[in-house]
């Protein structure tokens, strides 16, 4: 027996929407499957893992405070994807823009005024951008390959905000903690909703998603996005220029990673630490595919992988097995998302037998 | 060198109703063929009719769904290249697979079974090259050689396994017409030994010239098999297209108008390693003229398209002239706006998206052109989809797009509709200036027939139109003036009429000048 891929004559419908849902179902089997190989009774696992951090308003606001960055950064990884820029550097993004919305509340801490939080939030964007513009220069002009340029860009980032809060940036008052000092009222994120911590941080990435979606769907830009992704000579011949579609894709991305790097840093810890993300650049890639690169699929998948944070937290506390849960159940859907995807463009047959058409003369 | 064991009278293959089956569709369907020994036998059909279908299955490439093949007399299941090669059937493809690295001799022994010294195996291959009149040097690189040497290569490659029965898979589409005459007398010298040739191709005059039989094929079915040289061009087109093909009418050419596209000493040095640099070209159309630049594959042909069409635009400004004015540093979208319309030679990822609807790909090439028609919202520039749909839908049905659906993706169109359609949306504009590359290759007659009537049209109309072509056919019968290009440098431009094919074929070969003074080229 053999399994044959066998090419569809047109690209699946049925399958370009049910290709998420199966791999998050195979997600859940295996993970089932390593509960159970772990000693745990894989059915209370899965449950405290997927099902109770649902079932409280106070986690539902954890929900939405994880989700928010995941999905701006994915709406924004969705436009450099889809016009074929392998932007894997939205962590380096991310920290960069907290890092250029932060030095008003820590080195300009003095200035009180209604004006610092969206100035801090313009300048987390310009960080993140900047910072993205060097892999778009190196590939725009240098012909560098940007998926090594931006992931090597993430530990420069990384480092250079740790130096910062260990050296300069160090809370003066903070008893040699590696933190800057906590920002102060005016440059913190206001809560959305009375109820609990969400903070505008959500509203923006709706509205990004919202905005982007808009583009994609409905004006010349996004259609010059799809086109330079599909093919990049027919989108000579159509006069767009791919060169230009790198800067804006890297900078669209940077800017829109910046923005969630400054609002979880002023919404959710307001300060700086060594470690601000939980590698939120990283798991909206996942959440870009999951997504089916589309902004409004972006939102939904955000919330998923939003939930295997707060499972990992609660299933650390009440199953006693590692957070690293977590990143196994990322590394699952991404591998079955990206596997499903194949149901797309292909059908599967199994093959019992074969025609062994024997050579001519039977001998062999 | 007679084949042993040529039983003059027996037929050396039949083939009875053979079917192929992809899915539900029928690339081939009971297909029934007899080749004779010592004939040179043709099969005819248009793109898609399922010739390479049949030949792959005799080839031992694709297993038959149903049907027999018989082979001298032998029910025979062939399962494999190697195969059919035992029995004695050897097959020259229309893509060489040659080594460009190595030696004509290592890429003949590559393809070799056992282990046969490089020097006898080369001393093999000069023999058979001189007995068959295919020079050919065993020791020269495959690189520095032309593609009709190499086709010799895979000639003499098919013929150090002594086969029966030889098949040529459009032999001639790459050649000059010396080429292909010297092509045509080494044919004959193997059809007098009684080996057979099936000759796989879609040019009427060389099947007429040098074929003894003929199989047609359309839809995947036979037609027709007839006596080739019994028949008329007209008559066999019928047999493939299944309906007359409309003759394509240059008569009545209106008066030439002013120059409307113009290249003066327009050079371009190679973007990439395996690109032609283009030599101080100078070319003018005027309006109401079709200009034909006719040439072998790969000898400038895409980088002229590509400076002319902007996609690259050119240092020197005064190069290219577009209705007088010069635009060689301005992009393909400022060209366009000044008038002008263009057809690129690779209609998938190129010319079109294919993942794409018909009607993304209309504004893939007019998103500028026609922005106030296409585009709304101010800066936002949202596209209109109501008024690209109408258009579409005009263009598909002034052009006979015959399409799936609605709006299907450019992908599910045939070769030949998918062209229609690239062509019909640079005609709806009514372009002052047409630059077209390849405007029918790789599509069926009907479609070509239709194509080149529009451009026909649409420089009796007051356009100028310059054609970029291999096909001699087309040229002759769209073209006004004839131009060609060799290796980067383009000739002098020929009124159509005066110019024979022979001439052409000495141009192709990169002969310009020597027969009219070496100045000519410089006349401007």
């Amino acid at each position: 027996m053999r399994i044959e891929l066998e090419k569809r004559a047109k690209i699946s419908t049925l399958f370009s929407i049910l290709s998420p849902f199966i791999a998050f179902l195979l997600m859940i089997i295996f993970g089932g499957i390593m509960f159970a190989l772990l000693g745990k009774n894989p059915v209370t696992a899965l449950y405290s893992f997927f099902v109770e951090p649902l079932s409280e308003v106070w986690s539902l606001h954890e929900l939405a405070i994880k989700a928010a960055p995941l999905i701006l950064i994915a709406v924004g990884l969705s436009v450099c994807f889809r016009s074929n820029n392998w932007n894997i550097g939205a962590e380096g993004q991310f920290i960069m823009g907290a890092i250029a919305g932060s030095i008003l509340p820590v080195v300009f801490y003095d200035w009180q005024s209604p004006l610092v939080l969206p100035l801090m939030m313009l300048m987390g964007m310009l960080g993140g951008a900047l910072f993205a513009a060097i892999p778009a220069f190196l590939k725009a002009h240098m012909n560098t390959n940007e998926i090594l340029t931006s992931l090597m860009l993430v530990y420069v980032a990384q480092l250079f905000l740790d130096w910062l809060v260990r050296g300069p940036w160090r809370n003066p008052g903070g008893m040699n903690f590696p933190e800057t000092r906590t920002f102060a009222a005016d440059a913190i994120l206001p809560e959305m909703i009375a109820s609990g911590r969400t903070h505008w941080g959500f509203a923006f990435a709706i509205i990004a998603a919202i905005l982007v979606w808009f583009m994609m769907r409905y004006t010349l830009k996004g259609f010059e996005i799809s086109v330079l992704g599909q093919s990049e000579r027919a989108g000579r011949f159509a006069g767009f220029s791919s060169r230009r579609m790198i800067w804006f894709s890297m900078l669209l991305s940077g800017a829109l990673a910046g923005l969630a790097g400054i609002s979880e840093v002023s919404g959710a810890i307001q300060q700086l630490r060594p470690v601000i993300s939980p590698g939120y650049g990283f798991t909206a890639i996942i959440v870009a595919f999951l997504g089916r690169l589309n902004p409004l699929g972006i939102i939904a998948a955000g919330l998923v992988l939003a939930l295997t944070y707060l499972g990992g937290e609660a299933a650390q506390l009440s199953l006693g097995v590692s957070d690293k849960v977590t990143r196994v159940f990322q590394g699952l859907l991404l591998f079955f998302v990206l596997s499903c995807d194949t149901l797309i463009h292909y059908r599967i047959r199994l093959v019992w037998y074969r025609f062994t058409a024997s050579d001519l003369d039977g001998s062999r | 060198m007679p084949v042993e064991g040529a039983t003059a009278n027996s037929p050396l293959l039949t083939v009875s109703n053979l079917t192929k089956l992809f899915g539900s569709f029928a690339a081939c369907n009971d297909i029934n063929l007899q080749i004779d020994q010592g004939e040179i036998h043709a099969l005819l059909g248009e793109n898609g009719a399922g010739k390479s279908t049949l030949v792959k299955m005799l080839f031992g490439v694709l297993a038959p769904t149903a049907g027999e093949i018989v082979w001298q007399g032998r029910s025979v299941r062939i399962a494999s290249p190697a195969a059919a090669r035992k029995l004695g059937i050897g097959m020259v493809f229309q893509h060489f697979s040659l080594f460009e690295a190595l030696t004509v001799a290592e890429n003949i022994a590559l393809s070799m079974d056992g282990n046969i010294s490089l020097a006898k195996v080369a001393e093999e291959a000069s023999r058979l090259s001189h007995a068959y009149g295919l020079p050919l040097d065993p020791k020269a690189h495959v690189a520095d050689l032309s593609v009709g040497e190499r086709q010799r290569i895979e000639i003499v490659r098919a013929l150090l396994q002594n086969p029966r029965l030889i098949i040529l898979d459009e032999p001639t589409s790459v050649l000059t017409p010396q080429e292909a005459d010297r092509l045509f007398e080494t044919l004959n010298k193997l059809k007098a030994e009684g080996r057979s040739v099936l000759y796989i191709s879609h040019r009427l005059e060389e099947v007429q010239r040098i074929c003894d039989r003929a199989t047609v094929l359309r839809h995947g079915k036979v037609t027709g098999a007839c006596d080739p040289k019994a028949e008329t061009p007209a008559s066999l087109a019928r047999m493939m297209v299944g309906s007359d093909v409309a003759a394509v009418t240059a008569e009545g050419t209106s008066t030439k108008g002013d120059v409307q596209l113009e290249a003066r000493h327009l050079s371009v040095s190679a973007r990439t390693p395996f690109a032609v640099s283009l030599k101080n070209i100078c070319l003018k159309v005027r309006a109401g003229e079709v200009l034909a630049i006719a040439g072998v594959a790969g000898n400038g042909q895409g980088e002229l398209f590509d400076a002319l069409s902007g996609e690259y635009p050119v240092a020197d400004d005064a190069a290219v002239q577009i209705r007088q004015k010069p635009v060689g540093n301005r992009n393909i979208n400022a060209r366009r706006l000044m008038g002008a319309g263009f057809v690129p030679e690779e209609r998938h990822g190129h010319a079109a998206v294919s993942a794409m609807p018909l009607s993304d790909n209309l504004l893939l090439a007019r998103s500028r052109s026609d922005a106030k028609a296409f585009l709304g919202g101010g800066f936002l520039k949202i596209i209109r989809r109501d008024a690209v749909a109408t258009a579409t839908k005009r263009i598909s049905e002034a052009m006979d797009v015959r399409k799936s659906g609605e709006d299907p993706p450019a992908g599910s169109l045939s070769g030949g509709n998918l062209q229609k359609f690239i062509v019909g949306r640079e005609l709806d504009r009514q372009p002052a200036v047409l630059i077209v590359n390849q405007p029918t290759w790789g599509v069926d007659a009907g479609a070509a027939s239709r194509i080149r009537q529009a451009l026909v049209d649409l420089a009796k109309a007051g356009s100028a139109v310059l054609v970029i072509s291999q096909d001699l056919d087309e040229i002759f019968e769209v073209a006004t003036e004839i131009a060609v290009i060799s290796e980067g440098r383009l000739s002098d431009p020929y009124p159509a009429r005066e110019l024979s094919r022979e001439k052409i074929g000495l141009l192709m070969g990169g002969m310009y000048g020597k027969t009219e003074g070496t100045g000519a080229v410089h006349a401007h």
